[in-house]
């Protein structure tokens, strides 16, 4: 791991910081989409060290906090069911359902529930338990998805009846637009998410950039990483310029990852899709093709979602929006802790109230 | 992660594409699929959920380890310059 550690190292971010404090000029508002952003940001001691004048919200981009009530309902419906298995990964085990029980209670209770590390490992489940049906929690972004659509791929490539997805999947500019169409969230750019944008491309965001007048800047997830997009976004922040710069070219170019892209158009189609504190957006998210239904599990199952309530006075819908922080939630630290979450922003590590509990307490 | 042994076609998705990654000794199978390029013996990948999703020549990652370390030495330069005046 030689060559990351190159990117980690602190002689390395304290350069970038002078350079950052250099180019500041005025103060300025930064969504940071993706969870695994905050959580860096969070880790590496950068949110005390960053300039004043900044200031880090945190957006929508993290795929289990987003991740509906009735979505979490339902998946704790297929949880029940005989002769059924979940396989996940890992986040999604404790978030509650509108009862307040988890996929974690129902394990405890018999339930049959295996946290994967691949999706593909979902298939060896199926080969291993050829009698159940192994349900795989699709939820993610553009990055996990082409990944399970290959695995969907491979299981009707190699003749695997017992396996399904459901697939709760989301795309990213759409949240971002609605977002931005709300006249109180006032940002002046955006850290764009270094994974996501490997798949869809760093040219993607600018739309945002010309509609919005955005800095977007792509940027991966190391510290250094991080300070340098923010040390780009800083100077067209100065400069009075809004367009869409990429500080990740290491693992993100301008256009899309064809291949990835391809496979994901072959398996799945775009789909309204409810977004927790979001409600529903249209074609946000990404349902499993007709031809294809024997591989998904809310038409094999017949799920049908109802509508949940989400926990009473969980805030993660105004968080998620960037209006609120973890500390104005009336649980926060109260009722709602790591160890006892009330909702998904708790119970995700890449979670906004996760990563202000842990390391601001 | 570098690549050490290749298998499959990447026209053919039934031919389980799969290549074998070292870090440190560490060595590991990641699934082909999906992507962006096509990697040679000695490319770098960058990994997510068991699937490589972007491929880097050697000199793409040598180039970029060194964009970062340039960086960090033209501010320090920067800085020799203005403590001097
Ligand atoms: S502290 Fe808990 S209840 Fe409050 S917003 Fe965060 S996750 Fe929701
Ligand atoms: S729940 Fe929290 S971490 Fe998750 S998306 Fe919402 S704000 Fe971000």
């Amino acid at each position: 791991m030689k060559y990351l550690d190159e990117f980690r190292d602190q002689t390395l971010a304290e350069p970038l910081l002078k350079e950052l404090r250099r180019s500041v000029t005025k103060p300025f508002r930064v969504m940071e989409v993706c969870g695994t952003h905050t959580m860096s940001i969070f880790r590496s001691g950068l949110r005390t060290l960053l300039p004043e004048e900044i200031e880090l919200i945190s957006g929508p981009g993290c795929p289990v906090c987003v991740t509906s009530a009735s979505h979490i309902d339902a998946i704790l419906a297929m949880a029940e069911l005989q002769n059924t298995r979940i396989a996940l990964f890992g986040d999604l085990f404790r978030v509650p359902g509108s009862n307040g029980l988890s996929l974690a209670n129902a394990s405890s209770q018999g339930a049959k529930v295996d946290i994967v590390y691949s999706p593909m490992d979902s298939l060896n489940l199926a080969r291993k338990y050829p009698e159940e049906l192994i349900v795989f929690l699709g939820v993610g972004f553009e990055t996990t998805t082409p990944g399970i659509a290959a695995t969907i791929l491979a299981a009707k490539n190699s003749a695997l009846d017992n396996f399904a997805v459901f697939s709760t999947h989301k795309t990213m500019p759409p949240p971002l637009l609605a977002l931005l169409d709300d006249p109180e969230l006032q940002i002046d750019g955006l850290l764009c998410p270094g994974h996501v944008s490997s798949i869809i491309g760093a040219g993607a965001y600018q739309p945002l950039a010309d509609t919005y007048k955005l800095a977007c800047v792509v940027g991966g997830f190391e510290p250094a990483d991080i300070l340098q997009a923010l040390i780009l976004m800083a100077r067209q922040i100065a400069n009075g310029e809004a367009r869409v710069e990429n500080a990740y070219t290491r693992a993100v170019r301008w256009e899309e990852n064809s291949r990835a892209q391809q496979m994901v158009r072959a398996i799945f189609k775009t789909a309204d899709m409810e977004w927790r504190g979001l409600g529903v957006i249209p074609e946000s998210g990404l349902a499993i093709r007709e031809e294809y239904s024997h591989y998904d599990a809310e038409r094999r199952l017949n799920i049908k979602l109802t509508p949940a309530t989400e926990p009473k006075g969980c805030r993660c819908g105004e968080i998620l929006k960037g209006k609120e922080v973890p500390s104005q939630c009336p649980l926060y630290g109260k009722r709602c802790t790591p160890g006892n979450p009330v909702g998904p922003c708790m119970v995700s590590s890449e979670g906004t109230c996760a990563a202000f509990f842990k390391y601001t307490q | 992660m570098k690549v050490i042994e290749i298998q499959g076609d990447p026209d053919d998705f039934l031919s389980g594409q799969i290549a074998l990654v070292d870090a440190d000794g560490i060595r590991k199978e990641t699934r082909l699929d999906i992507v962006d390029r096509w990697p040679d013996l000695g490319d770098y990948l960058i990994i997510h959920a068991g699937f490589a999703i972007h491929t880097l020549d050697p000199q793409e990652a040598e180039t970029n380890i060194r964009l970062m370390r340039e960086m960090a030495e033209k501010v320090e330069a920067a800085e020799a310059v203005e403590q001097r005046t």
